[in-house]
């Protein structure tokens, strides 16, 4: 077949030599003892060598020494047995000791039985490309360092919100667990157990709308409110007004902000505990008795604080004897999506089911169960949870007096 | 007899794999920075018939268990020589000719020298006890040179895990990879590539080969640019006793590009009594 006249390149143009010399990335022939057999006039215009300079030196010298080690652990191993190397990335080195930076595709040429004879090795020259990888790499590292920063501040500003230890009068077990459901960011959940007057404790546990910075200040806030309000007067009911006057003041230029509390008092009597409390729209704790059963404590009818209006608060008394635990939780357990994600974990009264399948128990005990089940959950827990659990651990029977033979 | 053990435990944390003879003398091969057990695969076809053969990966490369990657303990080469100790109390194994390439000659410096008891030989394949010039000793390196290859590393970050992607060329004269071995050969995680690279170039452990008690062979390249002759003699001078073999061979992998003379120096010294 003859050529379209039109299209006909002149003989010349198409010689092999030519299409070798001047192709347009460098070209490397080497022996398998590295040494440079033949090398094309691209490659030496880029690298401002002699020809005869690189004749029988091995390929490898015109490595810069960081891609020198890396050929020798990683590339040359990979070539030996794959019998091909695609789009490394090298340094070169340019007679003047400059860096050429480059993509290094190799192949090795096989005689007819199969047998290794030489290594083929094209040079991309790739300044640009790798100075925008590299600067594509910083900043991947600069995002995963800020990460970091980022996850340490809230873990710390997060913990800055709970207290280190929880303080419970004798006699009554208490145990506290928070599950974040973001490293990155600050929920507004927030729990507390501490001693009021030489007879008196106070706790409460309580979530405030919304996430991150702003919700963490407003937590702040809502803890020391509530500390301070208790010593002022005692009262559930009082406690939870002098919250809401503050809030409302924090919250008066925004829109839709509101906290949820349960604050409570514990009065221990004689190896019972009293517990007067007042909820403002939080969930209703959970009260799992000696008796295995379970039950809600009726605290239906308490409204938010910090809500553009006067909230009203319910109050209830419960008394816990030995055997009885209280739970207290947020929300982020009960919506916990399940199954497909189309379900709320709470939505059918498992959460009931859940405490009564689990009472009798401690405080220590259904927390730890609260805690794997929301492990269960994995990524359906979408919001923080926080969970207190109070309760009167059963009194161990003195032991029978012992015979004298077993002394 | 060839026998294969599926490992669970610290087998599992390192894929720990027996070949060869069973009740040959049992020789451990421990691969270097860079790539995996896999690299001993020309060596063990030849040393199968006659050892019993003991290969595992370190934390961090080929299939070894990524739960148990730790950068704090493998910042140091002694957390790497501890996991090599806890294989051979593990399997049991005793009056072992324990072998590693490169870094791991160090590793194995350091086991043989933290407990004798289980080691018969150690056999150094181009070693380096310091890869950095320091005073009157030549490591061949500077500490820029080693940033340079922790640069390299990170330039080939992005193309590395697609790089790896199974493409099996005929290696002539070579046993068939498996798509299995394909695809893990040489396949790091960059984030531990990194930490075993510095724990690798920065190391010095010039001062523990005194330390070692067994007998000891030294093989190096003729021309290895990584382990120059000057450092393999280094490492002969300061182990007593040692031997030292040159083989006629370019590159720091003499298992991979001879593996013939490679196979025959290790055979040689383990299968003496």
């Amino acid at each position: 077949m003859t050529p379209e006249p039109d299209c006909a390149a002149p003989a010349e143009a198409l010689s092999a030599e030519d299409l070798y010399e001047n192709a347009p990335c460098g070209y490397i022939v080497a022996g398998l003892d590295r040494s440079i057999i033949s090398v094309n006039a691209t490659l030496l215009a880029w690298l401002g060598h002699e020809r005869n300079t690189l004749i029988d030196k091995p390929f490898t010298d015109l490595l810069a020494v960081g891609s020198r080690i890396h050929y020798e652990t990683h590339f040359a191993p990979l070539l030996q047995l794959h019998g091909e190397l695609t789009g490394i990335a090298v340094d070169l080195l340019t007679a003047e000791g400059a860096r050429l930076p480059a993509f290094l595709t190799a192949n090795i040429k096989s005689d007819v039985n199969g047998r290794p004879v030489l290594l083929r090795i094209a040079i991309h020259g790739a300044g640009d490309r790798r100075s925008y990888e590299r600067e594509l790499l910083d900043e991947r590292q600069r995002v995963e360092r800020e990460r970091a920063r980022v996850q340490v501040f809230a873990r710390t500003l997060q913990r800055s919100l709970l207290p280190p230890l929880l303080s419970p009068p004798e006699g009554l077990d208490a145990s506290a667990y928070y599950h974040p459901a973001s490293a990155d960011d600050v929920g507004g959940d927030f729990y507390d157990l501490f001693p009021l007057t030489h007879d008196k404790w106070a706790f409460f546990i309580g979530d405030v709308s919304g996430k991150g910075a702003g919700a963490a200040a407003v937590t702040s806030l809502t803890r020391y409110t509530l500390r301070a309000a208790a010593v002022f007067d005692a009262d559930p009911v009082a406690v939870l007004q002098n919250l809401h006057v503050v809030l409302s003041q924090e919250f008066r230029d925004t829109v839709n902000q509101f906290a949820t509390v349960i604050f409570g008092i514990v009065t221990p009597h004689d190896g019972e505990f009293g517990i007067e409390l007042a909820s403002a729209g939080h969930l209703p704790p959970l009260v799992l008795g000696a008796d295995g059963g379970a039950r809600y404590v009726d605290t239906i009818g308490g409204q938010p604080v910090g809500i553009p209006m006067e909230p009203k608060f319910a109050a209830a008394r419960i008394r816990l004897t030995p055997g009885d635990t209280v739970v207290l939780y947020t929300d982020g357990l009960t919506e916990a999506r399940i199954s497909d994600g189309t379900e709320r974990y709470d939505y059918s009264g498992a959460l009931l089911e859940f405490a009564a399948a689990h009472a009798p128990t401690s405080a220590s005990g259904i927390v730890a169960a609260i805690q794997s089940l929301l492990d269960g959950f994995g990524s359906g827990v979408e919001d923080d949870v926080a969970v207190l659990a109070l309760g009167v651990p059963v009194k161990m029977r003195p032991d029978p007096p012992r015979s004298p033979s077993e002394v | 007899m060839r026998w294969q053990y599926e490992g669970v435990d610290l087998q599992a944390r390192n894929n720990v794999r027996f070949a060869g003879a069973e009740n040959g003398p049992t020789i451990m091969l421990a691969h270097g920075f860079g790539c995996d057990q896999n690299l001993w695969r020309l060596v063990e076809a030849r040393l199968a018939s006659s050892f019993r053969l003991v290969l595992f990966d370190h934390v961090g490369c080929g299939a070894s268990d990524p739960a148990a990657w730790d950068p704090e303990r493998y910042e140091a080469l002694q957390g790497y020589a501890d996991d090599i100790l806890g294989i051979v109390r593990e399997l049991d194994l005793r009056d072992v000719t324990y072998v590693g390439h490169s870094v791991a000659a160090m590793m194995g410096v350091l086991a043989v020298a933290t407990d004798p008891s289980r080691f018969a030989r150690l056999v150094l394949l181009t070693p380096s006890p310091c890869y950095i010039d320091s005073g009157d000793y030549r490591g061949g390196f500077s500490r820029a040179d080693i940033d340079e290859l922790l640069d390299s590393l990170e330039s080939n970050y992005l193309g590395w895990s697609r790089a790896m992607a199974p493409v099996i060329m005929g290696a002539p004269d070579q046993p068939e990879l498996s798509d299995e071995l394909t695809d893990s050969f040489c396949r790091t995680d960059p984030a531990c590539a990194r930490v075993f690279a510095r724990t690798t170039f920065l190391s010095d452990n010039r001062g523990d080969l005194a330390r070692v008690s067994v007998p000891t062979l030294v093989i190096e390249c003729a021309h290895d640019t990584l382990a120059p002759r000057e450092v393999g003699a280094y490492v002969q001078r300061r182990i007593d006793g040692s031997e030292l073999v040159t083989l006629d061979a370019i590159g720091h992998c003499p298992q991979l590009s001879v593996p013939d003379i490679t196979a025959e120096a290790i055979a040689a010294f383990a299968g003496a009594t």
